[in-house]
């Protein structure tokens, strides 16, 4: 009796000595997580403030605050309220609608390539966009309109191509990349065929670009972000299933085919209204949860938002004042910017032994 | 896990597209064993498995769990009670063995995953089986093959169901690390009662460790009971069409099972009567 009365303590002990172990591991992961997530969004409220400061005239920060909490003179708040904040407001919302929706499908499929940009949804958009500018004349709020119901189809298109008792993961990669190909070359040919001020401006749109945008341009995103920040996030438990593998996503009581199907239709609304905003700014959907694991770790969802919230406000601050007194599209710079930081991280974690 | 709940297939036919893979299989899973599926490869064992544990919808019949078409029940209420470690299971990128395991929980935890007492338990003691407390902190991508079974097995066990299917448990790893995988499962089967069912390709290894073994040919049943009863040179002949000697297991005097081929036959000894199996139960 006192052998097993002993033999039962020890093992409480060892279990409780095992919780604590996993409870400080786990507690040091998230302090870490915590930590990353606090720096990024200090860095987007630095690139938030920089991007209200800087342009042909400059305007200090304690004027940027006052203008901001409703203090400022008018022609401050006209520059920054009317002119400066819309754009950058725009920049959030559409680096956190990209960073989501690809932290969303490149989760969702376990696979890196698999994000909107790569898979086709992007290439909906631009075709409609560019069939819009170049064969219509069409300009402003309709191609934005149309790129938005191309990216739809577009995805509607591949779940339908990619069916087959059920989507697949990799079967929705391959579709995708498929599709976008066809799609890409249907670019190649209007461009080809179009003549050069409809040309250039479908390279602009089809670059990615926040040029000119105002109050207007920045309430859509705002409100369609209103409605599926939330459905992202309650989703995100499911999500969390899901990055297993059908298999294990269901043997762990995941309804693996509604969850799929909620998650690509938000995946998709997320891509096509940010498309819509600033067209297919270039890898900031396919760069944002790369960048975000490596740095946290984890597997949240706040990270890669933040991530692509960011590097669209540096890109777009880079091209508008650091290339030299031409403005470009942001696009431009947006792989510049998040390509060579990623392979940096990528480089830097194999070095110490973890592969990619 | 008072409780033993069971697990009967009755008539189920399964296949991928057209092709039908297991028709008209019935099997009655005894509750609180071990048992073990074996067969020749695709006859049919992995997808039966699959059907089992829900991945695979029956074309005909039906595995019903607790007198219930297991189709028919929640898939989370389901989760709480089978668990199963799929055949090559994939972690996401750089995730660490405390998350993977902790991740068993997930279907005892609530929208949010917050965290309970039982579930801190549950991920400790599954750790400690399995020897994985001091990965924890480690990448699961980055350990070697026992180590990530142990750590997916621990994932399995943390859910804390009473039923657990595991399919090919044992692939990759070296003898070694085969029998500890299995030595672990014995355990938890004679501590807690866990009702478990194993594809395994090894024949001889699933004879020492079934209670209850299950040989598959063409997607039927050839021949099920303890392995004593089951293995024998005219079964094996027939469920892996290959001339074998059956002798004892020298360590549990379970059915060792020895292949002939085509280059040794000549030598082999003279004894050809009913070779004595089973006297000997140590483990």
């Amino acid at each position: 009796m006192a052998d097993v009365l002993t033999a039962e303590n020890a093992d409480a002990a060892r279990v409780g000595a095992a919780k604590r172990a996993l409870r400080d591991a786990r507690r040091r992961r998230s302090a870490r997580s915590r930590t990353v997530t606090l720096l990024l969004a200090l860095a987007g409220c630095g690139a938030f403030l920089a991007a209200l400061c800087v342009g042909e005239y400059t305007v200090s920060v304690p004027e940027v605050l006052a203008s901001l909490a409703g203090y400022g003179d008018d022609g401050t708040d006209f520059i920054v309220l009317g002119l400066r904040l819309p754009r950058a407001l725009t920049g959030v919302l559409v680096g956190v609608a990209f960073g989501l929706s690809g932290a969303i499908f490149q989760r969702m499929l376990h696979n890196p390539l698999a994000s909107p940009d790569i898979i086709g949804i992007s290439f909906g958009a631009s075709a409609a966009a560019v069939v819009a500018i170049t064969v219509f004349g069409l300009g402003g709020a309709v191609v934005s309109g149309l790129a938005f119901g191309g990216a739809l189809a577009c995805a509607v298109g591949v779940y339908l191509l990619a069916w087959r008792r059920g989507v697949g993961g990799y079967r929705l990669v391959l579709v995708g990349v498929g599709v976008g190909a066809l799609l890409s070359s249907t670019i190649s040919y209007l461009l080809s065929r179009a003549d050069i001020y409809a040309a250039q401006q479908a390279m602009v749109w089809l670059t990615g670009s926040l040029n000119g945008v105002g109050w207007p341009q920045a309430l859509v995103p705002a409100a369609a972000l209103a409605v599926l920040l939330p459905l992202t996030a309650a989703l995100a438990r499911p999500l969390r299933g899901l990055q297993f593998g059908d298999d294990s996503a269901r043997g762990l009581g995941v309804l693996v085919e509604p969850s799929r199907f909620a998650l690509v239709v938000v995946g998709v609304a997320l891509t096509a209204v940010a498309t819509a905003a600033a067209g297919p700014l270039a890898f900031v959907a396919f760069l944002a949860d790369p960048i975000a694991r490596r740095l946290t770790g984890g597997t949240a969802l706040a990270p890669p938002a933040l991530v692509g919230a960011l590097v669209v406000l540096v890109a777009d601050f880079t091209a508008q004042h650091l290339m030299g007194g031409v403005q470009f599209p942001a696009g431009v710079v947006t792989g510049a910017v998040g390509a060579p930081y990623l392979l940096w991280l990528m480089a830097r974690s194999s070095r110490i032994g973890r592969s990619g | 896990m008072t409780t033993h709940h069971r697990l009967r297939v009755e008539d189920v036919h399964l296949g991928y597209d057209e092709r039908e893979i297991v028709g008209g299989l019935s099997l009655e899973v005894p509750p609180s064993r071990i048992t073990m599926i074996v067969g020749a490869n695709a006859c049919g064992k992995s997808t039966l498995l699959r059907g089992i544990a829900r991945l695979l919808r029956p074309t005909a019949g039906a595995v019903y769990l607790d007198d219930r078409s297991i189709h028919q029940q929640s898939t989370r209420s389901v989760a709480t009670v089978v668990g199963i470690l799929p055949q090559a299971p994939s972690a996401p990128d750089g995730i660490t063995v405390g998350d993977l395991v902790a991740r068993g929980r997930y279907p005892h935890q609530g929208w949010f995953g917050r965290r309970t007492a039982e579930d801190e338990a549950a991920v400790a003691e599954a750790m400690l089986a399995t020897g994985t407390v001091d990965l924890a902190d480690r990448p699961v991508d980055e350990l070697s093959g026992g180590q990530r079974q142990r750590a997916w097995i621990a994932m399995a066990l943390a859910q804390r169901t009473d039923i657990l299917l595991l399919d090919e448990p044992t692939t990759y790893l070296d003898v070694s690390h085969q029998v500890e995988v299995l030595d672990l499962l014995t355990d938890l089967n004679r501590r807690l009662g866990t009702t478990i069912v194993i594809v395994l390709h090894d024949l001889n290894l699933a004879c020492r460790y079934a209670d209850h073994l299950v040989a598959m040919k063409e997607g039927k049943v050839a021949a099920e009971g303890r392995p004593s009863e089951v293995v024998t040179e005219a079964t094996v002949t027939e469920v892996f069409g290959m001339p074998s000697r059956i002798v004892a297991d020298p360590v549990s005097g379970t059915p060792m099972v020895v292949p002939i081929g085509r280059h040794h036959g000549g030598a082999a000894a003279p004894s050809s009567g009913p070779v004595p199996v089973g006297a000997p139960e140590q483990r």
